[in-house]
């Protein structure tokens, strides 16, 4: 068998940067297990800007974003291997990767680092009612056929989702020659950047329907011919006589993402209501030595935290390689009133001086207070003018904070102003 | 023109196990199916539930081919390479008086010939953790199964086809023509002289069987919608877990899938259009919440797809298997509902036996070979194994589809096989890519490119179904 | 007044611009700037990719080096449609030259082999 220090699933965004934090804090046996013929995962398809302003202060495409990653792992000397699917982990770190010219190889890791990213929520996920034919697509696969094979799906599209990457496609498929109708949003708000709605949108005169779903998809020929909306209640339930029909060759569904760690449930690792996996001040998962970060830990809007957490995950494999991640304590983080989910779940060392706390509210608010408490005591307080379910919220403590807690136990909460 | 002995017209279940039985015999038989694959249209969207045979009332054709076929499933699937689990079904009685009922299914088993045994409330729930505390009983019937509906169709055709049978895909039958001694089948693309005419087309047998004389029954399809879970921890259940069965047929089932999935559904309920497969959320709501009276914890947010079928349902309410009024040789093969395709090998032998061997002087192919070329199933490989097929074929190491974890190797295989995939569906259907969490939202772009190369096509001809997935190659040069 | 989402960056601050060009909202410098632009001169980046013609079924993405006037967006598309490049391409690449005196040119945003 194989040995290997740190083996770590997954070369786009959060791989590369755990590979060269690891590398930087002294692991020198790392390998990097990438599905697809490069590195940079999603980011490859991801060809418009906005990327790096965080990292770089410069606003680049994702093909060039990415390309700075590819340059250190190459520059540090991390082995990577392309094309190689990750089949199987074992709770004993026990990695089986299959590819072209190794063949089915068994390689036992100190460390393992999931950066696997993250599905889209298919048609059948979301129940879309209707036919179910030739023209229904989900956007980030439309997005591979078109900014990667030059291919557009249709040329009359309905999206569903107000997601990020509905948005961006909507502006892509506008300006490749296609006639975008509308966008439909179930959610009284939207689910994607305010930019891209102003940018994406709003530039091409596409309009956006909010509190609005797809009643059905028609396409008996074999291709979608028709998309009904109709408006729903706050009960998401659809409202008789609200129906608007679009005659369209496509639906495109931006309803979603999914973290992709099939892998991990069967190793009955704690998940989150993110569907990723708990993990500690570390981003250590609830298995010993097993790392998650990036879109496949939670989904993120913007690349730049996703690098950040990825060099966050890097360092906490380094430090348990070297033997010092010691659990020191147990102080469960949870979501309150308003927030949906906290990261990390578990504070059990004392190796960050900073903890940052990521959450995303349930809903759009305005003017609160974002709360920490243990028990009844308050140990921190922030004033937030604006928070939407769209954007992750970061929050930074200070490890003193946390010490002489009256519970083991913190929850991040609302509160209105 | 040559005159063809037998045409057969249908390639879903049962034309395709009818086209398998007559290959062992020198005749020359030609399999006509409308769609751009076989098994397309009911077969592909069933239950697939190897029935034990409880329910059919005795002496029905369904009773007696429901319990014939069920036994000739294990040689089938051992023959044709196609997953087959024998799990058992358990009907859950959930009140005194559905008890009672059960008694009455237990007699109407043994009427006919199926072995089955009634559990108590503990047994149930000892088996089956997750079933409902209402549940007071339930009927066992061991020899139930769950099979890859799938590959049973296509892989019976394909072992129909390299034992000599022609497969004509995407030529429907419009027009048959009793010339006396011999019929004149008419398809878009020509015209076919064959002896003897066996009507095995679903949803469109009535349509076809009217095309020679006036028929004394007609469908009345009903459509049945389901839904499919991922993957989840094995041990949601472990039999197939039906209701009592109604009028309306044996209701909403629980049951897993022969891939480990788990299947929800059907509905029940009459249409019109035979061409309607849409689903409707208030169907699949009543599904939900009548599922979850048998099991309630059903993880719904494991769901990855929703389909409906539709069952070609006669108004005799019986499988329709015997010649036309005005010429024996035509035979109508209709009306086949559920227990269609645990029936389906039966049905080709009683068509065989009753009828065919009847209209020629049979002699039996010397070289038939009864089973199928083999496959390769990385996935059921040990290491070792599967190292020496990737030695052997390095396209075997490369996975496209990473949710089912299907290699290029097993996708290109499926391209060589007398009865390939020619649509993105035809692919999953055989070998998963793109039947899993994300379906196929990452392996499909390389499934239309590995098609469109193979078949030295653009990209833009290559069909999820039967219409194509691009639209336009943007700034072609 | 007139008010804008900025676009300068994901955080997507809401700006008032009133009629002597007073901005209010931004966090930054650069959603001034922007709002300013907005009002006088909208411009916008765009990216969008070049077959390669030497490579089958291959294609290459490319954006404008800076933005280009709004009203221009499908002008400058139809330049873009209108070309091919060769590989080997490298990041940087200029694949158009000034696009239609914009003072843009069209660079190559992924290295190709």
């Amino acid at each position: 068998m194989i040995k290997r220090d740190l083996v770590i699933i997954g070369g786009g965004s959060a791989g590369m940067a755990a590979a060269i934090e690891a590398k930087k804090n002294g692991i020198d046996d790392i390998l990097i297990l990438e599905k697809d013929g490069v590195l940079g995962g999603i980011l490859n398809q991801c060809i418009h800007n906005g990327f790096g302003l965080t990292e770089f202060k410069e606003e680049l495409t994702g093909p060039e974003y990415l390309s700075r990653f590819v340059k250190q792992v190459e520059e540090l000397g991390i082995e990577y291997k392309l094309n190689s699917l990750v089949l199987d982990i074992t709770e004993n770190k026990c990695v089986t990767y299959s590819n072209e010219k190794d063949g089915v190889v068994i390689v036992e890791a100190k460390a393992i680092i999931f950066a696997t990213g993250c599905y889209e929520r298919s048609p059948g996920a979301i129940q879309l009612a209707g036919d179910r034919c030739s023209g229904i697509i989900t956007a980030g696969t439309a997005q591979k056929y078109l900014n990667i094979h030059g291919y557009l799906v249709g040329k009359r599209i309905v999206i569903l989702g107000s997601g990020d990457i509905g948005l961006i496609m909507a502006r892509r498929m506008t300006l490749e020659g296609a006639k975008v109708l509308c966008v439909s949003e179930i959610m009284p708000y939207s689910n994607g950047l305010n930019r891209n709605i102003a940018q994406c949108l709003n530039d091409y005169d596409i309009p956006l329907y909010l509190s609005r779903s797809v009643l059905r998809v028609e396409g008996k020929s074999g291709r979608v011919e028709k998309v009904v909306l109709a408006a729903v209640d706050d009960k998401m339930k659809f409202i008789p006589g609200t129906e608007m029909e679009f005659e369209c060759d496509t639906l495109l569904l931006s309803v979603g993402l999914i973290p992709y760690v099939s892998l991990l449930d069967k190793l009955h690792c704690e998940m989150s209501s993110t569907r990723g996996a708990k993990v500690n001040d570390q981003l250590m998962t609830s298995i010993p030595g097993v790392f998650a970060c990036g879109n496949c830990l939670h989904v993120h809007d913007v690349v730049d935290f996703v690098t950040d957490e990825g060099r966050d995950a890097g360092r906490g494999a380094a430090n348990y390689i070297k033997g010092l991640s010691e659990k020191k304590k147990h102080i469960l983080v949870k979501p309150g009133n308003g927030v949906g989910y906290v990261i990390p779940q578990f504070i059990e060392t004392d190796l960050n001086n900073d903890i940052t706390f990521k959450f995303r509210v349930r809903r759009p608010v305005k003017n609160v207070f974002v709360n920490f408490k243990s028990g009844d005591a308050l140990i921190h307080k922030v004033v937030k003018p604006v928070l939407i379910p769209s954007e992750m919220v970061m929050i930074k403590l200070n490890k003193d904070k946390l010490a002489g807690l009256p519970l083991d136990e913190i929850e991040v909460s609302l509160e209105e102003r | 023109m040559y005159m063809l002995d037998v045409v057969i017209i249908g390639a879903g279940v049962s034309g395709a196990f009818i086209a398998r039985k007559l290959a062992r015999y020198e005749l020359n038989v030609a399999l006509f199916e409308r769609e751009n694959d076989v098994g397309d249209i009911t077969s592909n969207a069933n239950s697939a539930i190897v029935h034990s045979g409880y329910d059919p009332v005795p002496h029905t054709l369904k009773a007696l081919l429901n319990v014939r076929g069920n036994a000739m499933f294990d040689q089938i699937a051992d023959e044709l390479d196609v997953h087959f689990n024998r799990c058992g079904s358990l009907t859950v009685a959930v009140s005194d008086e559905q008890m009672a009922m059960l008694y009455d299914l237990e007699k109407r088993s043994h009427e006919n010939g199926v072995e089955v045994r009634i559990l108590s409330a503990d047994e149930v729930k000892k088996m089956e953790p997750h079933i409902s505390q209402e549940a007071k009983g339930a009927l066992l019937a061991p020899t139930a199964g769950v099979v890859d509906p799938f590959n049973l169709v296509v892989h019976a055709v394909e072992n129909a086809v390299d034992n000599g049978v022609e497969l004509h895909l995407s030529e429907p039958v419009i027009d048959i023509v009793d010339k006396g001694e011999y019929f004149l089948v008419k398809t878009p693309k020509g015209e076919y002289e064959s002896k003897v005419v066996i009507n095995a087309a679903g949803l469109y047998s009535d349509k076809i069987a009217s095309m020679i004389e006036d028929i004394d029954w007609h469908l009345i399809p009903r459509k049945g919608e389901y839904f499919v879970l991922d993957h989840y921890e094995v041990g949601l259940v472990n039999h197939t877990i039906f209701p009592l069965p109604s009028a309306k047929g044996k209701g909403v089932l629980v049951s897993m899938t022969s891939s480990n999935n788990y299947i929800v559904g059907p509905s029940s309920e009459p249409i019109d259009d035979v061409e309607d497969f849409a689903t409707d959320s208030f169907t699949l709501g009543e599904i939900r919440r009548q599922a979850t009276e048998l099991v309630p914890d059903i993880p719904f947010n494991q769901v990855i797809r929703v389909f409906s079928g539709i069952r070609p349902t006669s108004t005799r309410h019986d499988f329709i298997i015997e010649p036309a009024k005005t010429n024996k040789r035509f035979i109508n093969v209709a009306g086949i509902e559920s227990p269609g395709l645990v029936s389906s090998p039966a049905i080709a032998e009683y068509v065989f036996e009753n009828y065919v061997s009847k209209l020629f002087n049979l002699v039996e192919k010397k070289n038939f070979n009864p089973r199928i070329k083999k496959y390769h199933h990385l996935n059921e490989m040990s290491v070792e194994e599967r190292n020496a097929a990737i030695k052997e074929n390095p396209e075997f190491g490369t996975i496209i589809c990473s949710c089912e974890k299907v290699s290029l190797g097993e996708i290109k295989e499926l391209l060589d096989r007398s009865v390939p995939p020619h649509s993105v569906k035809g692919v999953k259907r055989r070998c998963r890519a793109g039947f899993g969490k994300c379906q196929g939202g990452f392996c499909s772009p390389m499934v239309t490119l590995i098609l469109a190369k193979h078949y030295g096509v653009s990209p833009l001809d290559i069909t999820w179904d039967r219409k194509p997935i691009l639209e336009e190659e943007v700034k072609k040069i | 007044m007139k008010e804008l989402t900025c676009i300068v960056c994901p955080r997507g601050c809401r700006l008032t611009i009133d009629d002597d060009l007073k901005v209010t909202g931004n966090s930054c410098p650069r959603g001034a700037e922007y709002a300013v632009n907005e009002m006088t001169n909208p411009k916008r980046m765009i990216t969008s990719f070049m077959r390669v013609k030497n490579r089958e079924n291959c294609v290459v993405s490319v954006k404008t080096s800076t933005s280009i006037p709004k009203r221009m967006i499908f002008q400058v598309m139809e330049e873009i449609n209108k070309v091919g490049v060769n590989a080997p391409t490298n990041i940087g690449d200029i694949a158009i030259k000034n696009v239609l005196g914009t003072g843009a040119d069209i660079v190559i945003t992924k290295n190709v082999k």
